[in-house]
Parts: C-alpha cells; sequence; structure tokens
C-alpha cells in the first residue's frame, strides 16, 4: 500500500467514525434525557385561552388528558401513526350511549389523579368543558364541530359519571373528544385561582398547568425552551419512558439541521422538505414524512370573478398546472401526489385522492377557446407571504405554465396578517392558492369546511346545490351507514368536475428522529412525547 | 453645580419631548400597519363573534383617540401591555430580552474595537504597506458578507466540522441552569454568584455569535480608526511636534491618537445603535432569544403592544446612548476637560 493510499484510507475511516464519536456530548447529558428542537415558539401553557398559537398545543396533548384518546397503528416502516378509527379510554373507562341516542354517559377510572394527587372527577370534566365551550375562540369552533355547543349539554352524574347531551346524533361527537381541545383541568386548583374578571383562571393557567397528563412542565422559558418531566404516577396510561424531555426553540432550520446531524438533539420537529429530502437514507437517523390527513394544498380560481365562473376556464387552468414540476419543486416529493387519477367517478370514498387532471397545455387551450378565452386574459395570482416557502416556487411555475395557455398572471404576495382576511373572511383573491386540512378525518368534515357556501375555507365562494344537500346529510351520519359511501361519491365526483379547487398535492410533515424511538404523528401535527422511548 | 452634571441634566430635559413624539409616532405607525390584529389571533377557524371578543380584549373596539389614551395612561403607571404573539408582559419580555441582546451586542463591539482600532491605527501608521492592505481585504469582506451567510459559515466550520464550539442552542446549553438575575447579562451574573463553570459555559455560547457581529462591525470601525489617523497624522500640530522633535512613539500614541478617537467614538456609538437593532439575523441563527427578532415577529403579526414597546425601549436606550457618548466626549476631548 502506498503511503498516500494509507493516509487516505485512515482519513476515511477517522470521517466515518466521527459522527459517532459526536453522538457522545449528547448521551453524556443526564440519561433519560431527550432533546427536541423545533422552528416555532410556544406562546401559553393554556389552550383554551385566546392568542395561543398551534405549536403550544402540544402543553395539552402532554400535560393534560382527555376523556378518550385515539388508537396506535405501526406503519409499513415501523413507524407510529395514529389511528383514527379506534377510540380507547383515557380518563374515561368506558362510555354507553343512552338506548334513546340523546346522550353518551362516561364512566370515569376510579383511582384517576391529577398532578397534585387529587382525584379526577366528573365535576373536573364538566368544569373543563363549560371553559372549552365558553371561552370562545378556536376551542369553541372545534368543539362545535362535535355538536358541543353549551354548557347545559354537560351534566355530572356522581363524582365519576358523566354525561353529555346530545344535540343531534353525530359521528363526529366522539372523535372531537379526543382531539386537543376539551383537554381536563383541575377545576379544585384552577377555581382558587380564578377572580370576578377572569373566573376561569385564564391568567393563571397560561403559566401555571392543571393537569393530570404524562408529563409536568419543568420549566418554561418563554421564547426559549420547555422542559418536561415525566408523571410517574400517571393513571391514565403507562408511565412515559423518558424521564425529562426539553423542547428548544431554534428558528433557523439550518441550525437546526446542523444540531440534527452533530446529534446535539434527538428529535428535528417539522424540517424543511429539503432537509426531509436529504437527510433520508443518512445511517442513524430516521425521518418519518407523514402524509398530513384530509389536508390538500390547492390553487383555487373564485368563483366571483368572471373567467373563472365558467367550469371550462377552471378546467382548463387544471390542466396547465405544471403538478409534478410544483411537487418537486415545493415540497421535493414530499407528501402524496394529488393529480392524474384514472377516472372522472371515484371508486372508494378515500379522501384526498387524486383529481383526474394532469398536465396537458393542448386540451388546455381547447378548453379556453371553447369558453371564449382563446386570447386567453389577465389574473393576479395571490400568495402568503409567510408561506412563501412553498407558495413562491409553486406559483411561478404555475404562471409559466399559464402563460403558454395565454392566460398572463401577475403574482400577488400579501403580509401574513392581511392573507386570512383576504382569501377566507372578504374571500376576494381571484386566484390563489389555500391549505386547508381538517383534523377529524372525514370526506364530509372537509367539504363542510372548504365546499360548502359561505364556509370559511370555501376561499372559491363556490356554491353548488346538490353539494350544499349532500354535506348536510353526510356530515353526521354514520360511515357504515348504507347511503353514506354513495353520496360521498357522488360529491367528489361534482367537485372533481367542477373544480372550484385544483388540488396540488397532500402536504407531508416532517420529523427527524435518532438515538431514540417512539415518535407518534397526530393529525394535530405537534409533539406528543408520552410514547418517546431513549 | 459642575458642568458635566448641568450637561447631563439639560440632556435629559432635551430628551423628554423626543420621547413623547416616540410614543404618539410608534402609536400611530402601529395603527396604519396593514391588517387585522383581532382576525389574525382569533386563528383561523375563528367566527364572527370570537374574532368581536377578542377584539375587545385588546380594546380595538375603542376609537382611536380613546386608544391611545389608554395606552397614555397604561405607560405612565409602567404598564406596556401584553404581547398577544408570545403571551407575556411586553415589559417582562423586554426585560429579559434586551440584556440578551446588549450582552451579545456589547461583546462584539469589544471585540471588534480589540481587532479594528490597532488595525486602524497600524494601517494609518504605515500607509500603503501590506498591513494596510490587509486592512482594506478585511474592511471589504466584512462588510460585503452579510452576517446570515457569515453566522451559518463559522457554524458550518466551527460547530458541524471540528466541533470546537459548543451547539448554537442560545445563550446557555441545557446542562447549565441560567444564573440568578442581577444584569441580565450571564457572564456577569454567574460571575457575581462565583459560578465559573457557568460563566464559562455563557461565555462559549457567546464566542461564536459575537464574532459574527464583530466581523461585520469590524469594517465602519476600522476605517474611522484609519481615516481619523490620517487626518490627525496630517494635521498641523503633529507637524510642530514633529518639529519640536518628540518621539515618533509619542506623536502616535498620544497627540494624533487621543484626537482620532473622537470621531471613533461617535462611529462606535452609531455602530451600536444599529447593530443592537439589526442583528435579528444573528440572532435566528443563533437561537438567541434577543430583541431583534422579538420586534420582527411582532411586526408581522401585528402586535400592537409589543411593537410600541420595541420602539419605546430603543428611543430610551437611545437617549441613553447618546448621553453616555457626550459624557465620554468630555473625557477624551481636552477643550471640555479644562473648563471643569
Amino acid at each position: 500500500m502506498e503511503r498516500r493510499d494509507f493516509l487516505k484510507s485512515t482519513l476515511a475511516v477517522s470521517a466515518a467514525t466521527l459522527p459517532f464519536l459526536r453522538s457522545l456530548p449528547a448521551s453524556a447529558a443526564p440519561s433519560g434525557t431527550i432533546v427536541v428542537a423545533m422552528g416555532q415558539t410556544i406562546n401559553s401553557l393554556d389552550l383554551h385561552r385566546k392568542g395561543t398559537n398551534r405549536p403550544s398545543y402540544q402543553v395539552a396533548v402532554n400535560v393534560y388528558d382527555r376523556l378518550v384518546s385515539f388508537g396506535t397503528k405501526t406503519t409499513e416502516d415501523g413507524g407510529l401513526y395514529y389511528d383514527y378509527s379506534v377510540i380507547k379510554p383515557e380518563v374515561a373507562e368506558s362510555w354507553d350511549v343512552t338506548p334513546d341516542g340523546k346522550a353518551i354517559i362516561f364512566k370515569l377510572k376510579p383511582h384517576g389523579l391529577f398532578h397534585d394527587g387529587s382525584p379526577i372527577t366528573a365535576h373536573d370534566v364538566k368544569w373543563s368543558f363549560d371553559r372549552a365551550v365558553t371561552l370562545g375562540g378556536f376551542p369553541a369552533v372545534q368543539m362545535k364541530a362535535g355538536s358541543l355547543e353549551s354548557p347545559d349539554q354537560f351534566e355530572v352524574v356522581d363524582d365519576l359519571t358523566f354525561k353529555v347531551n346530545l344535540i343531534r346524533p353525530s359521528k363526529l361527537t366522539l372523535p372531537d373528544l379526543a382531539v386537543p381541545v376539551p383537554m381536563i383541568i383541575n377545576s379544585k386548583v384552577a377555581k382558587s385561582k380564578a377572580t370576578t374578571d377572569d373566573p376561569w383562571a385564564t391568567e393563571y393557567l397560561h403559566t401555571t398547568p392543571a393537569g393530570s397528563g404524562a408529563y409536568k412542565v419543568e420549566r418554561w422559558d418563554p421564547g426559549q425552551q420547555l422542559v418536561y418531566s415525566a408523571n410517574e404516577n400517571w393513571t391514565s396510561g403507562p408511565p412515559p419512558a423518558v424521564k425529562r424531555v426539553i423542547v428548544r426553540e431554534v428558528p433557523s432550520p439550518a441550525t437546526r439541521r446542523a444540531l440534527f446531524e452533530r446529534g446535539d438533539i434527538q428529535v428535528n420537529f417539522d424540517m424543511p422538505n429539503k432537509d426531509s429530502k436529504e437527510l433520508s437514507g443518512v445511517e442513524g437517523l430516521r425521518i418519518d414524512s407523514s402524509a398530513i390527513e384530509n389536508s390538500i394544498y390547492c390553487l383555487n380560481p373564485n368563483l366571483a370573478f368572471e373567467p373563472f365562473k365558467d367550469k371550462r376556464v377552471r378546467q382548463a387552468i387544471a390542466m396547465a398546472v405544471p403538478y409534478e414540476d410544483v411537487f418537486q419543486a415545493a415540497a421535493y416529493g414530499r407528501g402524496i401526489p394529488m393529480w392524474g387519477g384514472s377516472s372522472a367517478t371515484p371508486s372508494d370514498i378515500a379522501w384526498p385522492q387524486p383529481f383526474p387532471y394532469s398536465t396537458d397545455l393542448d386540451k388546455a387551450r381547447a378548453l379556453l377557446a371553447e369558453a371564449g378565452y382563446a386570447d386567453g386574459f389577465d389574473v393576479p395570482l395571490s400568495i402568503a407571504l409567510d408561506q412563501s416557502d412553498w407558495m413562491e416556487p409553486t406559483a411561478l411555475l404555475i404562471q409559466e405554465n399559464l402563460n403558454k395557455i395565454g392566460i398572463r398572471t401577475t403574482i400577488e404576495k400579501i403580509p401574513g396578517a392581511n392573507w386570512r382576511t383576504a382569501s377566507l373572511v372578504e374571500k376576494r383573491l381571484p386566484l390563489h392558492l389555500e391549505t386547508f386540512g381538517g383534523w377529524l378525518n372525514y370526506p364530509c368534515y372537509y367539504f363542510f369546511w372548504a365546499y360548502q357556501d359561505g364556509h370559511l375555507f370555501n376561499s372559491s365562494n363556490y356554491r353548488n346545490e346538490e353539494i350544499e344537500t349532500l354535506t348536510n346529510e353526510t356530515l353526521h351520519m354514520e360511515v357504515d351507514h348504507p347511503d353514506y359511501a354513495p353520496k360521498i361519491k357522488r360529491m367528489i365526483e361534482i367537485v372533481w368536475d367542477e373544480v372550484p379547487r385544483i388540488a396540488l398535492f397532500q402536504p407531508a410533515l416532517n420529523v427527524g428522529t435518532r438515538d431514540m424511538g417512539g415518535y407518534e404523528y397526530w393529525f394535530h401535527r405537534q409533539l406528543d412525547a408520552r410514547k418517546f422511548k431513549a | 453645580m459642575g458642568q458635566r452634571t448641568r450637561l447631563v441634566l439639560s440632556r435629559m430635559l432635551q430628551a423628554l419631548p423626543a420621547l413623547a413624539g416616540v410614543v404618539i409616532v410608534s402609536f400611530a405607525l402601529t395603527r396604519m400597519l396593514p391588517g387585522d390584529p383581532a382576525v389574525y389571533f382569533a386563528g383561523p377557524a375563528a367566527t364572527e363573534q370570537s374574532i368581536a371578543q377578542i377584539r375587545v380584549a385588546m380594546g380595538l373596539d375603542l376609537s382611536l383617540p380613546m386608544q391611545f389614551l389608554h395606552y397614555a395612561r397604561d405607560l405612565l403607571m409602567g404598564d406596556l401591555g401584553n404581547s398577544l404573539s408570545t403571551g407575556q408582559p411586553v415589559l417582562e419580555e423586554l426585560a429579559r430580552r434586551l440584556p440578551a441582546s446588549l450582552e451579545l451586542t456589547l461583546t462584539a463591539l469589544l471585540l471588534s474595537c480589540a481587532i479594528a482600532l490597532p488595525l486602524g491605527v497600524t494601517a494609518a501608521v504605515h500607509q500603503g504597506s501590506w498591513i494596510d492592505h490587509a486592512c482594506r481585504a478585511l474592511v471589504t469582506a466584512g462588510v460585503s458578507l452579510p452576517t446570515f451567510f457569515t453566522g451559518i459559515a463559522l457554524i458550518y466550520v466551527f460547530y458541524y466540522l471540528l466541533g470546537w464550539a459548543p451547539a448554537p442552542l442560545g445563550r446557555l446549553d441545557f446542562v447549565y441552569l441560567s444564573p440568578p438575575d442581577v444584569t441580565g447579562f450571564y457572564v456577569v451574573d454567574a460571575l457575581m454568584a462565583g459560578d465559573f463553570e457557568t460563566a464559562g459555559g455563557a461565555m462559549r455560547q457567546l464566542i461564536l455569535p459575537a464574532s459574527t457581529l464583530a466581523l461585520f462591525t469590524l469594517a465602519p470601525i476600522a476605517r474611522m480608526a484609519r481615516a481619523a489617523m490620517l487626518e490627525a497624522l496630517s494635521s498641523d500640530y503633529i507637524r510642530t511636534a514633529k518639529a519640536a522633535g518628540l518621539s515618533q512613539r509619542k506623536i502616535v500614541y498620544f497627540y494624533a491618537f487621543q484626537n482620532a478617537m473622537l470621531p471613533v467614538i461617535t462611529t462606535l456609538g452609531m455602530v451600536f445603535s444599529f447593530t443592537l437593532g439589526a442583528n435579528v439575523l444573528v440572532e435566528k441563527v443563533f437561537s438567541w432569544p434577543g430583541i431583534g427578532s422579538y420586534a420582527v415577529e411582532a411586526l408581522v403579526v401585528s402586535d400592537y403592544a409589543a411593537v410600541q414597546g420595541f420602539v419605546l425601549a430603543m428611543a430610551i436606550l437611545f437617549v441613553a446612548l447618546n448621553l453616555v457618548i457626550d459624557i465620554v466626549y468630555t473625557l477624551v476631548d481636552p477643550r471640555t476637560r479644562s473648563t471643569t
């Protein structure tokens, strides 16, 4: 062996062992500790408070319990994914729908304890549910989705028996009790901190959780970190295997990636699609790219504006979108394609499923000419500035192709604080991108928010009488009802044909983990540390 | 009353109208920001009713003059309001984040002065020499490399590749607990508490971000030091000193240097103030919980209270800074010294 070759090979060996060596500092940290880095900030420990942001919902998941929870299934590659089809007990031991179908009665576990050691009673459940529907804002809206609207519906039968009176029988009620919102708060503690101005103790619970969950908050440095410590006496499940979880806020994705590759953090939460693609397959790193359920990134033509009133114009645009390029440029191929469906009628009620459109500029031109727009037209294409990471490349690619069929677009960037008002409330953007995803995983639930006239995420101002009727009929109907599947198929067929929303792709949530296991994907897309294994 | 005391007092009085102006302008400007904060904070699925509730909670249902009166009243009582985006009282947040930014900025300035001043002075004394060219190269590199790039490059080399620097996780690694809060400067507080390990940890966290900022602030200081020194060296009193046969050492380091310091101090003051506000990118890259990223995030979501609090804090800081610079002037400038 030449001396130079020898040097080369030793260099290669030391370079190969380096990543391993570099994971030592992490294991030098106290054992049973997992460090998570995320880009966003936690702004409250109380989900019900006004202004509480999405990343803060993880506190409700880890520190509080609910009556029921969803099951867990294992994906093909060994990852954990919550199971929508299974509802399992959490604080409740069992539940029954009354024979008349007008109420659900929950039996609480007899030995359920809060963090302070006091028992969990039906009074706590009632107080917490009353709070969720009374404080307004997002919690009230989410409760309403499960037909839980007023405190009158919640009834304490005895200390361990809780009754929910139903406004209407609905398949959405029970799953809605498993979302983060109806968390159970220690009402004795909260009431002792309540004042006449603040009867729901929002100021106190904002900084001091009073729950019964798998973790307690050991320390919260707003804008920097949240430290969870395990609740050894968790009564709603097995005590967590990891004793301490440190959630650090690291805004720069490049820094998060460096920390992750070096092994100073074990979880890189919500990493960019680009990093996810580049790091997949790297030895020792596990990347979970989970398609976000019931969610589609869409291009929406607004029917309140003239050229888009014609179905053929919308279909022409749907045939002009360079789908594959958009998927690669905006999502780095992470997620699921939502184009190129083979038939104009769906074979099953899976949602979302690929729309029956593909890039075909000749057909698009023909349709435009048929609609009387052979010379095309001018229209602004609006995107949100705070989502420009994927919206900007998408808009540029769409702009290029629309130009080829004669539709001249100018890209209009709207600041984040205005985006919602302009796109969803005033619905005044002629052509724009939209990202709705529903927590409750039913097609009818998606249609309710995104296709019914006047509803928030129907930013296309779409109205179709048949869709209105069918959505109302299916929204609360049980999935195994014989009418459900045919009606849903009909609904999908209509919106495929009329395309008020042009599906681009189903987005993914990317989470990187190393030297640990037990990461589970949830519909709420926030960190659940309860199954972590060091 | 000494001249200096009088100067300080009159300066403070002069600052009052400026601060009042800042209060009014920051209030008016935040209200002119596009977007409706109530809608934003109500969340994407909010109903009309919940938006209205939030509007009332934020006091945005009142007329603008009434809103201003409420704001002024709270301000006089020392209440800067609550930030909706971070969920914390603005005053608390500023008290926590301002020292973080100050610690970083001051360390960076010390570092850049330690390099820029000798470099600038030497470059001026040996004009046209290799050290002059080196100075020019460094200055050009310093201004032309954006801080987020230098920051990421430094992380890549010193943390990712070499493993010399600690993890860029903010002010302290999680093995340390933050020291008892006295000044808010972690290094100083830890030293005061006699905890040398934490002080060392805080110092290690400071090195990379401070170097990044130092590289950026080096340029104006070195350039100003060189220019001022050149001007001083070519002035009449230096020629006289030379003619009088004073030693080169005494001429350069006593007469020329002292006179050249005045414009450098002015530049330092300016550099300090813009660095404090403009180090957002460095804060983001190093997860530094500073005031710059706080302000930018508040601005993006029209978080009125936070933006107003930030502008006011900066205004007070600038007034204080100018005061300090004026006082330093009187110490350095022999003309003001003789009259005391």
